[in-house]
């Protein structure tokens, strides 16, 4: 009878110490991200680290400014959420709302299936596709913010989707059959009275997806062209702050690799920010 | 839900005719379910295509002599990389499986509600599960490549997946766990069994497909991931030899093959194989969930 009350015990401390690891881990990585990231931000200065527009790290004396890779980022995010977040949501509608429900159960796993592709095969697939369809749009590069931005939006899709619909199903059918019941059609219905409560969900959906496109990098690296310069259009190349540090960190050394960890420092902070507004969004969505 | 009738979902999609319309309202109405469909259509077609595109345009370079045990730079073998890619994966589960499971079980079964610290242990999973891989990646760098001198191994990448599949295994687990009705758990102490007891041999057992589906998911993860592993892992061709030597597994290989320029058809051989692994898996998955829904 002892032994078993000492294993009763013991498991229950085992099973709080693994549940402390998530904890640790998320410490761990803030403490080695900001520990070797801040020193080299120090050193540029911060200004000139974050809004300086040139970024030449060979150069003599080299220059670190991240605020065109900074730019990058949210351009291309920009359009991801652009394209992504209209045809997404609209889709989220159709899977709640419009679709017979035998294809809806075909229909759904396909969903899970995009959310779970590897970036590496969109990166890809934008590579093979998009970039030679978006060479033939006049004054474009083919490899640009343009076609980063597209294949971003297809990414984030399934994101998109998942979230919306969940939140559109949420809404209570009272909504949809007042509606009705006034004399709107089925469109009208779904569209000015069950969208709108789902607004909360939405908005939290858009969030989340903001998050994986901003931290999306192989498939940016293929297709985004990687000039470190302020992009002067939308067909030109650009580079995002995840590209940055893949490209450039297998060669570098010293006060560069700092910089390099100092982009990764930013990019977190960004995603941290965006974590905490998907928080809240959600936070406040359960409490009405 | 004030009173109202939940209708089941099959009446909610059927469209309901209502006479008398403006015509305005009926434009309006006609141009919103084109949106819809179009953004449907527009979805499905997208991943149909991509699918089918690198299917057909890969499957004829799938030659045997992209699986010859030596990788050159003349035949690019990826069967290096897919043995590194099955040992990773190997790995990354004996490291993530007990404590993301052991960590659900406590906050299911054991955990206090309002205790603070579970406050913050959830908040620092939803945290985790947001981070995007490269910051993974550069985490992995900074500490298990340079600061615990692990080099570029598959050590380091694979206690860096680890760490990124926690949230994933954990939340599913959690929910498969909360679905085990709490009479089975009531029946089990009442015949006089520990918790311990009735975590292991009567909870655990019924949230068993659940906590599967969620694994496989992961694994899909882990063989489609690259940033995490470029400089975690290592980008070497041979198989690895120990623990503490590099390999790439087969997504890092697809990586270097594309961005080399090179080998475009290897290229889309790799990404054939890469994307069926990752079907497999999500098809896996989806039906051990959908037998679980049936029951």
């Amino acid at each position: 009878m002892k032994r078993q009350k000492i294993m009763e015990r013991g498991m229950s401390w085992l099973f709080a110490l693994c549940a402390c690891m998530s904890i640790v881990a998320v410490a761990l990585i803030c403490v080695f991200l900001f520990a070797n990231g801040i020193p080299a931000i120090k050193e540029i200065g911060v200004l000139d680290f974050l809004f300086g527009t040139k970024w030449a790290p060979k150069n003599v004396p080299a220059s670190y400014g991240i605020l065109p890779m900074i730019i990058g980022s949210l351009c291309v995010t920009l359009g991801a959420v652009v394209i992504g977040v209209p045809i997404g949501v609209l889709t989220a509608v159709y899977l709640s709302r419009f679709c017979p429900s035998k294809l809806h159960s075909v229909l759904e796993p396909l969903v899970r299936l995009m959310a779970g592709i590897p970036s590496i095969i969109y990166g890809f697939f934008g590579l093979v596709v998009l970039v030679p369809l978006a060479r033939n749009i006049p004054g474009c590069t083919g490899v640009s913010m343009f076609a980063a931005a597209l294949l971003l939006g297809i990414m984030i899709l399934p994101t998109v989707i998942n979230l919306s619909e969940s939140s559109i199903n949420a809404v209570p059918s009272s909504y949809y059959e007042g509606a009705v019941a006034l004399g709107a059609t089925h469109e009208r219905s779904v569209f000015f009275a069950v969208l709108p409560a789902a607004k909360s969900g939405i908005l939290a959906a858009v969030v989340l997806g903001i998050g994986r496109a901003i931290g999306e990098t192989m498939a940016v690296i293929m297709v985004a062209g990687n000039q470190a310069v302020l992009p002067s259009s939308i067909f030109r190349g650009i580079r995002t702050m995840t590209a940055n540090i893949v490209i450039e960190m297998g060669y570098a050394t010293g006060l560069h690799r700092e910089a390099l960890i100092a982009t990764g420092v930013v990019l977190f902070i960004f995603i941290l920010i965006i974590n905490l507004a998907f928080a809240v969004i959600k936070k406040r969505g359960e409490s009405t | 839900m004030n009173g109202s009738i939940a209708l089941p979902k099959e009446q909610l999609r059927v469209k309901h005719k209502a006479p008398n319309h403006q015509p305005t309202q009926q434009l309006q109405s006609w141009i919103l379910r084109v949106l819809v469909y179009a953004a449907a259509i527009f979805t499905f077609s997208v991943l149909l295509f991509l699918i089918g595109y690198i299917l057909i345009r890969g499957i004829p370079y799938l030659t045997p002599d992209l699986f010859s045990l030596e990788y050159t730079s003349e035949n690019c073998s990826m069967l290096p990389s897919i043995i590194t890619t099955v040992e990773m994966t190997l790995l990354c589960l004996v490291i993530a499986i007990p404590i993301s499971v052991f960590t659900a079980i406590y906050l299911v079964e054991y955990a206090k509600k309002g205790n603070k610290l579970v406050g913050l242990m959830r908040l620092t999973a939803e945290t985790l599960s947001g981070i995007p891989s490269i910051v993974y990646g550069l985490f992995g760098m900074l500490f298990f490549v340079t600061q615990l001198g692990w080099k570029l191994s598959l050590l380091s990448g694979s206690l860096t997946l680890s760490i990124m599949i926690l949230p994933l295994i954990m939340r599913s687990t959690e929910e498969a766990l909360l679905a085990v009705p709490d009479t089975y758990r009531e029946a089990s102490f009442g015949l006089g069994a520990g918790r311990l007891r009735t975590v292991f041999r009567i909870v655990l057992p019924s949230a068993m497909p659940g906590i599967l589906a969620g694994i496989i998911l992961a694994v899909g993860r882990i063989v489609g991931e690259t940033a995490a592993l470029i400089y975690t892992a290592g980008t070497a061709t041979e198989l690895p030899s120990s623990l503490l030597s590099s390999g790439r597994t087969l997504a890092v290989h697809m990586y270097c093959l594309s961005s080399e320029g090179l080998h475009t058809d290897q290229a889309y051989a790799t990404a054939v194989v890469l994307l069926l692994i990752v079907l497999a898996m999500n098809t896996i998955s989806a039906l051990i969930a959908r037998k679980l829904t049936k029951k």
